[in-house]
């Protein structure tokens, strides 16, 4: 049985595990503020948040896309829709804020902007204008041109500032952000139990790739939750860095250590989908999906990671990420096998990382080309590279010719033009919707070169490498 | 008054406006699922439902063979079938329809119905469909004056070719319709649809019913465009003709998928022209051959294609003009309407013309629209006489107001300051009429109630999809009756209280069916003012108006209070309803010789667009747009506001990310939000700057406040010619190539294009 808290109200149901939640809010809730735009996580229409009581007994809020996530992910969850924030013969903040700003203007896509900001009043930390763009980083509105959700992200960030972060959950109520009820909400998920879900069936991570295309097949299917038994933390030791593959991407942008050892980790994994998204998908999901694109991959191809691959009877074996990657869609992985984790080694200060992403849009878009560079210089000899290429190859590429080609060579621009060179045999794109051949090859010659350009200003200059 | 908010916001903040399924369904009600052509055309040798049919849960799977009236559904020319007959025209094309308990069991019986095709060649391209002579229609040309003479009078003369793609609506409702049986054979259609009276007609046609027999509702859109003109129709007729056969209520709401591949976009156009400008820069001669892909049907192409050439020449006088339009028939879904109506890409190549003659002559774009800009008494190809033209005092405005000399001395500075990042300028005129170009449309219908407590109700032809009419038509009736917008109630769209209404479009439903809700108004005053007549000491050249729910004398206000005087009036037997009837005066035009008066007025403004390339990329940011735009008197510029930046985002995103992709074969393959792309929240642009020129309005306007909801939408083709301004700082060999959307793919290409 599958038990939560959804807005007021506590949820005992008997649902299949695999319906998604935006299927039983709205056709077996009947709760028809939560929209349907196009069940792919790619247009927020169906935002709702998930709050999880934390270790230290706090009320921690995220933003998911109903639509691809399990029903069996809202298990010991307050799930919030747009109903659940609605105050009695008033407005909350974020409603108002978009009501005074003329922000709405069909009204399709405003439950989910308003849920967005209401997710955002719920943040622990002092929040910034900055943060309200991100929140609202899932969500599309076809309407307004943005600019009027804008002032009404600014009004509700504003207010937000006197936020007392000691008493949050008073402090909101009293200020007309959520209902008085979500003062309750912690004391009632502690009475839920946490229950084993299936054994058997599709095991389902953040399900953000699974559901875009197997909402329907998995809609009177039971399935095995990965958060049961996939590990989710981030660890570190001396050397190494272990990620849980359970973890995801929000968890990763937001670690302090992490960000220690990659000061750019906010804004390269700002790139890769929205907020809500990244708050769902885990890094051992994109793996398996084993996208030639996918920017998790490419990101850790280039710290030349391992997998921990653990089978059904509990053995595990470790293998090299690059060799992770077989074919198109084909890995090295049994049906009874998941990986558990991922390690690399901690960069030294000798090391410098860069992610570059180009696509149609900026955000919430898959890459043309993706590539994530590792460095490691002595004095301005190359010691080590590990680059790997997203969008041009069957896989994942990691570059084999061009890191042992840059060995041991000297950083000049001799050196990366050859470079270049080389990677130009390595890779083989096709064209497709996400470009032309000509254009990818053009592009990763850009952004290989974007690296140096960007990791090493005074080394290079764009004119050098490309006249 | 001037800021009353969107009158439907506080219910859609909270999640409680209702749109087509959020409907409470009625019991019984059975949901509907297209089976729609695998190949752009064929010949359909075998369909067998056997199998799809023994789902359990599967009611009835319907196709052409059960339509008891005509399979037709063509608007303009009856060349488009409900359900396929014999051949298929293009992949998306409904063949049949899948009546079952649930959603989910009509998918399952989806996969299993199996078709047998004889496949023929598809047609994607206008150039493919013009060499096979392939159209919809006749073309149509327009001339002005002798181009061969303006091509004399020439000294520079320049040709070129250009293409604009199409654009996915990508309206965040998709289509939907609920259709429920009534007693004696009536149906009520709930559908989400801008033309409730074609939706009616149609399905009329369809059931072989009269049309009284069919009621349309439409409480609200969740986005149009365009989309949802002509294309809603299919799926409410379809859902009516289950409803009737099954004589149970029939839900259909479009997944998002089946909706991109089932319906028509905003048309691509390839077009050649040529240009010839005399020595003083002026345009002495312009020709252009605009080729439509129309798809597989006519539509609305034929209209769309007329506006093309309305608007051809944009906001400049040109001497001498002739543009021919070819409808060209492919195997793709038949292209529609969309924000614009066929106006953005006759404004696209003449702009790509000034562009392409700058660049030749080695001047600034501007110099050349500065010096072609419309005047007073001016005429346009299609004969109207420009008046009360106002397009050089909105350029004249912008380059004052944001400074374009000091911008322009700040933008040389950073490009040669910087490697990396390039950036670019554009001025963008737009000159737009308002009025549907078919002159027959252009009337609309109100109706008043006052119920006898004082409190109002509201019905016209106006369809709400986010432009907020309803708001507009609210403060109408409020203002006029001088009362508290909560003392008046706008109705749903309905057929029953509303007949044959044109559709909610081209700019035009606020105009229409405010003008006749005024006169409605006025009429309703006229009768009251017998009553107040016998209630105060007044004379028949007394003022009487209507204030703060008081009465008003001569600009005083009175004891009479408005509850008081409909009640005297009730009580006197007075009828406090009206009926009123509007149509626009003075348009005219004759096909015949392609001349007349075909606008009641223009819409005008000026944007200055400011990008910033990154050179090392191809992505590009777009620092500015900033407007002085013609609002005549803004009635509400919190909402005409938001019609100005919804409509310029809507362009950038047509300009720059919006790409749709068919393959050879004619499958869609740009067809789901993961590869389509509209403009998210970072990407539109980091300021925009509207400023309202200050001018008396015109009278054809409602109130004086002009029409707002297309022509804002062209001010997004200046975000093209800056990106290509910045490319060209970067790479002086970039050959500007006029190919739109200006995707990063085609900026790279372009930044390195020869470069040395």
């Amino acid at each position: 049985m599958i038990e939560f808290i959804l807005n007021d109200k506590k949820v005992q149901t008997e649902a299949k595990s695999g319906m998604s939640l935006l299927h039983f809010i709205r056709e077996e809730q009947g709760l028809k503020g939560t929209k349907a735009g196009c069940k792919e996580g790619d247009c927020g229409a169906c935002t709702v948040l998930s709050g999880s009581l934390h270790k230290d007994n706090k009320l921690h809020y995220v933003s998911l896309t109903s639509c691809l996530t399990p029903l069996a992910n809202a298990h010991g969850k307050h799930i919030v829709t747009v109903e659940g924030i609605n105050l009695t013969n008033k407005l909350n903040i974020a409603q108002q804020s978009m009501h005074n700003n003329f922000a709405t203007q069909c009204g399709y896509c405003t439950p989910g902007f308003v849920i967005s900001l209401t997710g955002l009043s719920l943040r622990e930390k002092p929040v910034t204008y900055t943060d309200s763009l991100n929140a609202l980083s899932g969500n599309i509105c076809r309407c307004t041109g943005y600019k009027s959700i804008e002032k009404a992200a600014k009004e509700v960030t504003e207010k937000l500032q006197k936020k007392n972060h000691h008493d949050s959950l008073n402090w909101l109520v009293k200020n007309k952000f959520i209902p008085d009820y979500f003062t309750d909400i912690p004391a009632r998920l502690r009475e839920i139990k946490n229950e084993q879900s299936f054994t058997e069936g599709v095991l389902v991570s953040g399900g953000t790739d699974l559901y875009v295309k197997h909402a329907d097949a998995l809609l009177d299917q039971e399935i095995q939750k990965a958060s049961d038994f996939v590990p989710d933390k981030i660890l570190f030791s001396n050397t190494k860095c272990k990620i849980g593959a359970g973890v995801n991407v929000t968890n990763l942008m937001e670690n302090c250590e992490f960000a220690r050892y990659f000061p750019y980790v906010k804004s390269h994994l700002k790139l890769v989908s929205s907020e809500p998204i990244r708050n769902m998908a885990s890094i051992g999901g994109n793996f398996v999906n084993a996208s030639p694109i996918g920017d998790m991959s490419i990101f850790f191809l280039a710290l030349n990671s391992s997998l921990y691959i653990q089978s059904s009877i509990g053995a595990i074996r470790e293998i090299l990420l690059k060799d992770f990657f077989l074919d198109y869609k084909k890995m090295d992985l049994q049906d009874h096998e998941f990986i558990q984790h991922i390690s690399f080694e901690i960069p030294d200060q000798n090391t410098y990382f860069n992610f570059e992403k180009v696509s149609k849009r900026t955000h919430l878009d898959i890459a043309s080309v993706n590539t994530a560079l590792n460095i490691k210089l002595n004095d301005n000899i190359i010691k080590e590279t590990h680059i790997a290429v997203g969008g041009v190859a069957a896989i994942p590429k990691y570059l084999n010719q061009t890191n042992t080609y840059l060995k041991g060579k000297k950083l000049t621009v001799s050196t990366i033009i050859a470079a270049q060179d080389i990677m130009q045999k390595e890779i083989s794109p096709i064209s497709d919707v996400r470009g032309t051949e000509t254009y990818k090859r053009l592009l990763a010659r850009q952004l290989f070169y974007a690296h140096f350009l960007k990791l090493f200003p005074n080394l290079f200059k764009l004119k050098d490498l490309v006249a | 008054m001037s800021s009353m908010k969107n009158k439907d916001s506080i219910g859609h903040v909270r999640g409680e406006s209702i749109f087509v399924d959020d409907i409470n369904l009625r019991e019984g009600t059975l949901h509907a699922l297209v089976f729609d052509a695998p190949i752009a055309h064929g010949i359909i040798k075998k369909i067998d439902y056997t199998e799809a049919k023994s789902v359990k849960g599967v009611i009835k799977i319907l196709d052409y063979k059960d339509i008891p009236g005509k399979n037709q559904i063509g608007g303009i020319i009856p060349d488009e079938t409900l359900f396929a007959e014999n051949e298929v025209h293009f992949m998306g094309q409904p063949i049949a329809l899948i009546i079952a308990e649930t959603l989910a069991i009509a998918k399952k019986a989806r996969q299993l119905i199996k078709i047998d095709l004889e496949e023929m060649p598809a047609v994607t391209s206008t150039k493919e469909a013009f060499e096979k002579a392939s159209f919809i229609n006749a073309p149509r040309t327009f001339t002005l004056n002798d181009t061969s003479k303006g091509f004399e009078e020439s000294v520079y003369i320049f040709t070129g070719e250009t293409f604009t793609n199409g654009q996915e609506h990508l309206y965040l409702e998709t289509q939907a319709s609920y259709t429920i049986p009534l007693e004696n054979g009536n149906l009520k259609i709930f559908s989400s649809t801008q033309g409730p009276t074609s939706v009616q007609a149609t399905a009329a046609r369809v059931l072989n019913i009269p049309m009284h027999k069919i009621e349309v509702e439409v409480n609200r859109l969740g986005g149009a465009f365009g989309g949802k003109e002509d294309q809603a129709t299919p799926w409410a007729v379809m859902t009516a003709l289950a409803a009737q056969i099954l004589n149970k209520p029939v839900k259909m709401v479009l997944e998002r998928h089946d909706d991109m591949r089932m319906t028509g976009k905003r048309h691509p156009y390839e077009s050649s022209f040529k240009i010839g400008l005399d020595k003083n820069l002026k345009i002495k001669a312009y020709e252009v051959d605009f080729y439509q892909n129309s798809g597989a049907a006519a539509d609305l192409s034929p209209a769309i294609a007329e506006r093309t050439l309305f608007h051809a020449t944009n906001s400049y006088y040109v001497k001498s003009a002739k543009f021919t339009v070819y409808s060209c028939k492919t195997n793709l879904p038949p292209n529609t309407a969309f924000r614009g109506f066929g106006g953005p890409q006759g404004m696209f190549v003449i702009e790509a013309a000034i562009a392409k003659a700058a660049k030749e002559l080695n001047i600034p774009v501007r110099k050349i629209q500065e010096a072609n800009l419309l005047q007073e008494n001016d005429e346009f190809p299609y004969g109207q006489i420009a008046k009360q033209v106002e397009i050089s005092n909105t350029w004249h405005q912008v380059k004052e107001t944001y400074d374009l000399a000091k911008k322009e001395k700040e933008l040389t500075l950073f490009n040669s300051k910087n490697q990396n990042y390039k950036k670019g300028i554009s001025l963008m005129p737009i000159t737009f009429g308002i009025s549907f170009t078919n002159t027959p449309m252009n009337h609309a219908r109100a109706l008043i109630h006052v119920y006898h407590d004082g409190s109002i109700g509201v019905s016209t032809g106006a369809v709400e999809m986010g432009q907020s009419v309803n708001t507009k038509m609210l403060q109408i009736a409020a203002q006029f009756f001088g009362l508290n917008e909560s003392k008046v109630k706008i109705e749903t769209t309905n057929t029953t209280r509303i007949a044959n209404m044109s559709p909610s479009a081209a700019s035009a439903t606020a105009d229409l069916n405010g003008k006749a809700l005024l006169k409605a108004c006025n009429q309703i005053k006229e009768r009251l003012i017998k009553v107040v007549a016998e209630k105060l000491p007044i004379n028949g050249s007394d003022d009487i108006n209507f204030q703060n729910n008081f009465v008003l004398v001569n600009g005083k206000r009175t004891s009479l209070a408005w509850e008081d005087l409909i009640k005297s009036a009730f009580i006197k037997r007075i009828s406090l309803s009206e009926h009123a009837h509007y149509a626009t005066p003075k348009i005219h035009f004759d096909k015949a010789i392609e001349k007349g008066h075909p606008f009641a007025y223009h819409v005008y403004g000026t944007a200055l667009t400011t990008v910033t390339v990154d050179c090392i990329r191809g992505t590009y940011e777009i620092d500015s747009v900033e407007i002085v735009h013609d609002f005549g008197k803004s009635m509400n510029k919190g909402i005409d506001m938001g019609q100005v930046e919804g409509g310029l985002v809507q362009g950038i995103g047509w300009m720059t990310m919006e790409e749709i992709s068919y393959d050879e074969q004619g499958r869609l393959l740009s067809n789901s939000l993961s590869g389509y792309k509209v403009p998210d929240i970072f990407s539109v642009p980091k300021e925009i700057k509207v400023e309202a020129l200050e001018t008396k309005g015109v009278d054809m306007a409602i109130l004086k406040s002009k029409a707002v909801g297309e022509p804002p939408l062209m001010y997004g083709i200046g975000t093209y010619f800056a990106i290509q301004n910045a490319i060209t700082a970067f790479n002086p060999n970039y050959s500007l190539a006029f190919d739109a959307p200006m995707t990063p793919e085609k900026v790279l290409m372009g930044l390195y294009e020869n470069y040395s």
